[in-house]
């Protein structure tokens, strides 16, 4: 197999075991934080704003892990930096 | 496929590269006040209000609002910045269903220069609240061991906010691509829908938490006092 071949296959290889392995954590904590928020909402309905502010900040800050395995995953498929080196600039 | 409008070059010649993205933020700013200049132009006080001065006052007075909700200080400093920042990003955000316009906030670059206006701006307003030296006192705060930590922190949670911002807008730029070429009818609709409300969310924890590290720096000293104001606002 040339270079060229192994650096596309194991750049999709990575790319998807990235955002696969990646996304496991965020989601489980984002499904905890949400069902803590809904048991908090219902049984204090007046504090719903500040509850669901809280909560959208938390959510995105849960959430940037999981970006952050996307663009890595983006920049292996699309802007590879290795791909450049071997096909010869 | 393109994945940043960074990309796209419309006029390059050796040291002036005009590309999508320096054109799509020029005219976000253009709208943006174009659309208040115009807006403000005669300004009234009785009760017949023109309905535009009407729409613009509803939008200031809520972020002035929310801003007062989240640091619980004046938010008269904090009103130009933060809602400066936020209508920037959800202009540019919800344009993005205009055919054409590339979204300037869908390009690493925005992001990053949004990212270090906020941390160029959080140690002015350190500063100017609590004076240079209580400021940087600030970092040695619990301990002097933790320096480090606070240090990195600044600068990762710089680097948070602009792939932050950068992922989502991208993301879903990129899933109305694929899903255009995998099933064009009717569902890239909905994920254009799906990508507005994401659009504004992110504009809205953008600015929250441009606030909420511009407040940690203002707040630190004052909850050494009896009367402070729960911490619960804190990162």
């Amino acid at each position: 197999m040339s270079d060229l071949a192994l650096i596309g296959a194991v750049a999709i290889v990575t790319a998807g075991l990235t955002i696969a392995i990646g996304s496991i954590g965020p989601a489980l904590g984002e499904g905890m934080a949400v069902a803590r928020a809904l048991g908090a909402i219902a049984q204090q309905p007046d504090k719903t704003n500040t509850i669901t502010r809280t909560l959208f900040v938390g959510l995105a800050m849960v959430e940037s892990t999981a970006i952050y395995c996307l663009v890595v995953s983006m920049i292996l498929l699309f802007v590879n930096p290795f791909w450049n080196y071997f096909s010869g600039n | 496929m393109e994945i940043s409008p960074d990309n796209l070059i419309y006029f390059a010649r050796s040291p002036v590269v005009i590309n999508a993205t320096l054109v799509f933020t020029w005219l976000t700013m253009i709208f943006l006040v174009g659309v208040s200049a115009w807006v403000t132009r005669q300004l009234l006080v009785r009760p017949p209000l023109p309905r535009w001065q009407n729409v613009l006052e509803l939008v200031v007075d809520s972020i002035y609002q929310q801003i007062k909700d989240i640091t619980q200080q004046d938010p008269e400093p904090y009103l130009s910045f933060v809602g400066t920042l936020f209508l920037f990003i959800v202009t540019a955000n919800v344009l993005m269903v205009v055919p054409g316009y590339q979204t300037p906030t869908g390009s690493l670059s925005t992001t990053t220069a949004l990212a270090l206006c906020v941390f160029v701006a959080v140690p002015i307003y350190g500063i100017r609240q609590q004076g240079l030296g209580r400021y940087l006192k600030s970092y040695l705060e619990p301990t002097p061991i933790m320096l480090p930590f606070q240090i990195i922190g600044e600068f990762s949670r710089t680097l948070a906010l602009a792939v932050r911002l950068f992922g989502n807008i991208m993301s879903g730029n990129l899933l109305a691509a694929i899903l255009l070429s995998l099933i064009p009818l009717f569902v890239p609709v909905v994920m254009q829908v799906l990508g507005l409300i994401l659009g504004l969310i992110q504009a809205y924890v953008f600015a929250v938490l441009a606030l909420v590290y511009i407040a940690s720096a203002t707040q630190v000293q004052q909850q050494q006092y009896p009367i402070s104001t729960e911490g619960t606002n804190h990162e």
